[in-house]
């Protein structure tokens, strides 16, 4: 990989400070950019790693009932420190990857790069979480704006996610076989004021809501309720699933999801 | 009881130990002083003219020692083919140049085009991505029958079409089997594809290259299954250095699984450059060069169709395959859809007329070799994925129809149509024990369960053969091999008893530290500790064919045990002497010599003494020293077979595949470690159900590897993976070599996969969906559209 | 170029490192500890885990620098005092859980993590925490065993008679 200057501030603030110059960009766990790195498909010439900030790190519930992850809490902590809270969001981060990647590899930085096939962005979405950075706060359904876009400006930090605790919840996760990343899928999740459906590792156009089965899961939430396979149309073909066999994955996932949240 | 030393003992392995605490001696492992390192520029199109290469930035690059084009080795040879294929017509197949570094063209992603020298790694790539390559991109040739349509691009301009070669086998056999088939009661037709696969041993290729100017010797230090076999072929063939001149280390190497049998271009090059500029020189290969340079393995399409009569006799067989070879031949290309592959279409049954249609096919892409079976696996599928559907269409039981064709133990030695004679086995035993193992009969309850759970369980059975202990020199040289594959040992005994045996054989993860010794151990009777191993470097040990298609204990162990017999035999005399009896009254057991009838004896260690310090010795009959070499040539091929049978259990929600049992059940002959044994069975089945249901290499239309690293090759994981139930017990000993051992490193991988694919296709018929067949690897995504089309 | 230092194997070390030198190259090139392997460049394969502050790591997907400070073990750490095999190494070579030894270093710090973790895993649990870790040779079949003996767990003889 082309060479380039680490930075390890402490704080937010000196991580936002040190992002404004140029061609800086943070660094998470580093379990998606560094293979990134290496085959030089991106070349920053400041690194600003997230590892060293100490507020950053973190699970909590606040007065709220809110769960409160910190950016640069890795997917091993909330698999473990989650479980009791939300336990089908830890058990989504304990689905990452592998152990080693997952001791790595941490929620801002998997949101930030909003994967097509990741498990967080589907979590954050069914959940209709919020996102929080430097600056401001995202609704979920605003954050993600396609493969690999977000709402995130440039230079722009995610400090913590907010994850309202739903009544009941599950992520079902068909894996891409080679990469373990989601061949395709899906996180349900079931609040007092209805149901989240979101669907990761199927679309073109990355994580998005299911609306449809959102509306019969929020009248009868059962799996019976489930409605057909969404259209083809627009699913990703690749050499691990056509978009036919993903529309069926994500109706099947999704009877599943229902049925595991109970 | 199971022994604990010797033959047949479970020894531990002595290998492991540094291993294990990471002081193994891997190619990457070393570094020369004075180290420079290589970076090469690859081409990222499949097919182009190249017109020009400009490295006049690259050159002033910082740490640049040194940048090399196809230029610097206009005068060396191209990288050889080991194996030439006469076609049905009696002519050679076509044989295009293999440059080092591309001249005029590149053709296939990953073809070397320049290479830098530079003090670091880092500074070698940096400068590698600065040089600027002015190709003219063309059309690229991938799909094999497109590449044999008229018309079709050529992806050597040179040669008269992208045909390589067109066999047939036998050629004399080919009306008859028409006319079979034409007259048959019944002919099952199945069309299918062997699936295109990458070897991926964990450890990636490694080359450094050394020259000393004192003496003019170069040293290449590489990651191969036969060194001698790349000082042959890289000295007398590429670069011209005599043989004395030019020694190969193959030091620890991290799996080869066949991938690292081949001669490489980065091999010459660090070789020819270390020599260029008087410093070593290291080339480590990232994964995702591994994947557009190491050579690939499988990718046939075949057409078989089998003729039965109304009992289920197989009466004849005919395939038609597209066999593809990539961009250039590799050193054994030629061979392995042919010869490895041909021969064994008998399978183990008595079909009395076989024909096999063969065309060998240049496409743009990386070449393709010799992977784990090699052909075997290839000839395995096709066969037992042709008998399982005809036993569907006749109602006949698939096990029943197998049975009814087998070869019978009182067939033996049985020479099939298609070249080879087996020299022994028994197929229904093999059969009768798996069969038992796998609880056959308890098979409906287990459905029962699975349908309870929303699950279709299904199994599939079948019967494999190989050739192995590669192989007799004379018939492979009529066939166009251009090696002799004997294998040599030299056994030295040291003055205080202790032997070292330098042998040709490879060990790559097989454990040969280990098994040959126990050999060696049980002819003296003494402890296996006595006994070192090396191999591994031409310096030290004789020529040397090397390790792959289940040649070293076959092949390599006799040359051992050839050599050991030399030695007892000379310190039989040598003890006859001291214990001033007959030669032909001395007997060794236990490491004692005895005088039959008498107690005399004398110990081993006192004769090996006696051999390094000839103060009483018959030196007026006998040299002093105990040091013999011996070189085994095999009379046939091995011939291990088996049967293997998987459970299923597949989700008619996801099409997801799950394997719930797999048992198999080898003749290996006699075994001289079950441990290691089962241990390359299991390997073996992890590969050939990762074929089966995982691996696939796949390239677009316009040459672009698409599953070009582990992100998309999906490697079988543990969890993809059930426990095996193996064994060995059935034993029909190979009846001409030494040992009576017949190699087991492939015959997981060869009987795997069609026990994989029928069982899926059982599962699915018994689930009420009328599918006949679904080509490798059976992913979810497959299944679910074969069910559902 | 700036300095690093880390405790590896118990014994403290520094060296000089760019932004982009990872952990796995610190080790093998700079520390001379040959025994954590590279075997891709996707952070996949798994031969490359050690251990940082006690937890699996891939040390091909971490840089150096980022280590500074933090105590590292490698497969050369892992033997007893006495130099004698520990408990999972012995494991490994009493059940065959290795061939070429490539990815060895990996899957016994994977195991050491795992059972650190989890002591008494089922079958199961074994295979799936091996998921970020390759083996080519074994089929896994032995290596599973090894990591259930390791645990103290009872597990069938290595091989048929």
């Amino acid at each position: 990989m082309h060479n380039f200057e680490l930075v390890t501030p402490n704080s937010v603030a000196d991580a936002v400070s040190a992002l404004s110059g140029e061609d800086a960009q943070p660094l998470g766990g580093g379990q998606t950019l560094i293979p990134t790195m290496k085959q030089r498909l991106a070349a920053p010439a400041t690194l600003v790693s997230m590892g060293g900030i100490a507020e950053m790190v973190g699970v909590c519930v606040d007065d709220d009932g809110v769960m409160v992850i910190g950016g640069a809490t890795t997917h091993a902590q909330v698999a473990a420190d989650a479980s009791a809270s939300y336990p089908a969001l830890a058990a989504l981060a304990g689905q990452i990857g592998d152990p080693a990647v997952r001791n790595r590899g941490t929620i801002g930085g998997s949101l930030a790069n909003n994967d097509p096939a990741a498990c967080y962005p589907a979590g954050t979405l069914g959940s209709g979480a919020t996102i929080v950075t430097n600056a401001r706060e995202i609704a979920a359904d605003d954050f993600f704006q396609g493969l690999f876009e977000t709402a995130l400006d440039e230079g722009e930090i995610i400090t913590s996610v907010k994850f309202p605790i739903p009544e009941a919840a599950n992520y079902q996760k068909m894996l891409q076989p080679a990469s373990r990343f989601a061949l395709t899928g899906v996180f349900v999740a079931s609040f007092a004021g209805g149901v989240r459906v979101a669907v990761t590792g199927a679309s073109n156009e990355g994580v998005h809501r299911w609306s449809a089965a959102e509306a019969a899961l929020s009248a009868n939430f059962s799996a019976d309720a489930v409605p057909e396979a969404p259209s083809a149309d627009d699913l990703i073909s690749d050499l691990h699933g056509t978009p036919e066999y993903r529309a069926n994955l994500v109706k099947v996932l999704t009877g599943r999801a229902v049925a595991a949240a109970g | 009881m199971p022994k604990d030393s010797g033959i047949g003992a479970s020894s531990k392995r002595r290998e492991d130990i540094r291993f294990l605490t990471g002081t193994g001696n891997y190619t990457d492992d070393i570094n020369l002083n004075g180290q420079a390192y290589v970076a090469f520029l690859r081409s990222d199109v499949a097919h182009g003219t190249l017109n020009g290469v400009d490295s006049s930035a690259a050159a002033g690059m910082p740490g640049v020692v040194r940048i090399f084009t196809g230029a610097d080795f206009e005068g060396v040879g191209g990288l050889p083919c080991g194996w030439q294929v006469t076609d049905r017509h009696g002519q050679p197949m076509q044989e295009p140049a293999h440059p080092v570094l591309a001249q005029g063209k590149v053709r296939h992603v990953g073809d070397p085009i320049a290479a830098v020298v530079a003090e670091t790694a880092a500074q070698a790539r940096d400068a590698a991505d600065a040089i600027n390559a002015d190709i003219t991109e063309l059309p690229a040739v991938v799909d094999m029958s497109a590449a044999l349509a008229e018309g079709s691009p050529k992806v050597h301009d040179d040669l008269t079409s992208n045909l390589c070669y067109d066999w047939g086998f036998v050629e004399e056999n080919k009306d008859a089997v028409a006319a079979a088939i034409d007259g048959a009661h019944h002919v099952t037709t199945l069309e299918l594809v062997n699936n295109r696969l990458v070897a991926n041993p964990m450890e990636p290729r490694v080359a450094v290259g050394d020259y000393a100017a004192h003496n003019g010797e170069s040293t290449l230090y590489t990651t191969s299954q036969n060194p001698h076999v790349i000082r042959l072929l890289m000295g007398a063939f590429v670069l011209g250095i005599p043989e004395h001149k030019l020694r190969v280390v193959a030091p620890d190497v991290g799996g080869g699984f066949g991938s690292k049998i081949f001669h490489y271009a980065e091999e010459a090059f660090c070789t020819f450059a270390a020599k260029a500029i008087k410093r070593p020189v290291k080339w480590t290969s990232t994964r995702s060069e591994a994947f557009i340079t190491d050579a690939h393995g499988r990718d046939h399409v075949t057409k078989i169709e089998l003729a039965l009569d109304a009992e289920g006799k197989f009466l004849a067989l005919r395939t038609d395959t597209l066999a593809n070879m990539g961009a250039y031949l590799s050193t054994f290309s030629t061979s392995v859809p042919t010869w490895l592959h041909g021969t064994l279409m008998a399978g183990n049954y008595t079909t009395p007329l076989i024909y096999v249609n063969v065309k060998a096919v240049f496409t743009n892409t990386v070449p393709v070799d010799a992977y784990r079976g090699a052909g075997r696996p290839e000839a395995t599928f096709q066969l037992e994925r042709v008998i399982d559907k005809a036993a569907r269409e006749m109602g006949i039981d698939p096990v029943e129809l197998r049975r009814r064709n087998f070869i019978q133990p009182d067939q033996f030695p049985y020479a099939t149509p298609v070249a080879v004679e087996y020299d022994t086995g028994n197929y229904d035993a093999t059969m009768d024990k798996a069969l038992a193992l796998a609880d056959w009969d308890g098979f409906e309850a287990r459905a029962a369960e699975s349908a309870a759970n929303g699950k279709w369980r299904g199994r599939g059975v079948n019967s494999y053969i190989e050739a192995c202990g590669i192989a007799p020199s004379a018939l492979v040289g009529q066939l166009g091999a251009r090696a002799g594959l004997y294998e040599s040992a030299t056994v030295r005994v040291n003055a205080t008893g202790g032997l070292v045996v330098m042998t040709g054989s490879h060990s790559h993860g097989q454990g040969h530290e280990t098994a040959f010794p126990q050999v060696i151990a049980e002819m003296i009777g003494i402890d296996e500790s006595m006994v070192e191993i090396v191999h591994g470097d031409t310096a030290n040990t004789p020529m040397g064919m090397g390790t792959y298609g289940s040649r070293s204990i076959a092949v390599g162990g006799s040359a051992m045990v050839r050599a050991a017999e030399k030695i007892i035999n000379k310190a039989k005399k040598i003890a006859a002497h001291l214990m001033e009896a007959s030669d032909a009254d001395v007997e060794l057991a236990n490491g004692e010599f005895t005088v039959a009838g008498t107690d005399k004896s004398v110990a081993w260690g006192d004769v090996c003494l006696a051999a390094y310090v000839p103060h009483n010795y018959p030196l007026e009959d006998i040299e002093p020293g105990l040091e013999e070499t011996a070189f085994y040539d095999p009379a046939n091929f091995t011939y291990p077979a088996g049967a293997y049978i998987c459970e299923v259990e597949v989700d008619p929600g996801t099409g997801q595949v799950s394997i719930e049992r797999f048992t198999a059940a080898d003749d290996f002959g006699n075994v001289i470690n079950p441990m290691i044994v089962e241990g390359q069975v299991h390997g073996g089945l992890g590969q050939g159900i990762g074929q089966a249901l995982l691996e696939n290499c796949v390239y677009d239309e316009n040459g672009q590897l698409v599953s070009g690293s582990f992100m998309d090759y999906a490697m079988p994981r543990a969890d993809d993976l059930p426990n095996f139930t193996v064994d060995h017990s059935c034993q029909t000993p190979c009846t001409h070599n030494p040992l009576g051992v017949k190699g087991c490193g492939e015959a997981g991988a060869i009987g795997s996969p069609p026990a994989v694919v029928n069982a899926v296709v059982d599962a699915l018929q018994r689930g009420g969906k009328d599918v006949t067949h679904i080509d490798m690897p059976l992913s979810p995504s497959r299944v679910w559209s074969a069910m559902n089309s | 170029m700036t300095s690093v230092s880390m405790t590896v194997n118990g014994k403290p070390v520094s060296g000089d490192v760019e932004g982009r030198t990872l952990l796995s190259s610190f080790l093998r090139d700079g520390q001379g500890l040959t025994g954590t392997h590279v075997g891709c460049d996707t952070s996949q394969c798994g031969a490359c885990v050690v251990h940082v502050n006690g937890q699996a790591v891939k040390s091909c997907t971490m840089f150096a620098a980022e280590a500074a400070g933090a105590e590292v073990t490698t497969i050369e750490g892992m033997a007893n005092a006495d130099g004698s095999l520990g408990t999972i190494q012995q494991a490994f070579q009493d059940y065959h859980g290795l061939q070429c030894g490539f990815c060895t270093p990996g899957m016994v710090m994977s195991a050491a993590a795992l059972l650190a973790e989890n002591p008494s895993p089922s079958e199961a649990e074994v295979r799936h925490y091996l998921e970020g870790n390759i083996c080519r040779c074994t089929g896994y079949h032995n290596i599973v065993r090894a990591i259930m003996a390791a645990s103290g767990q009872e597990v069938p003889a290595v091989a048929a008679e």
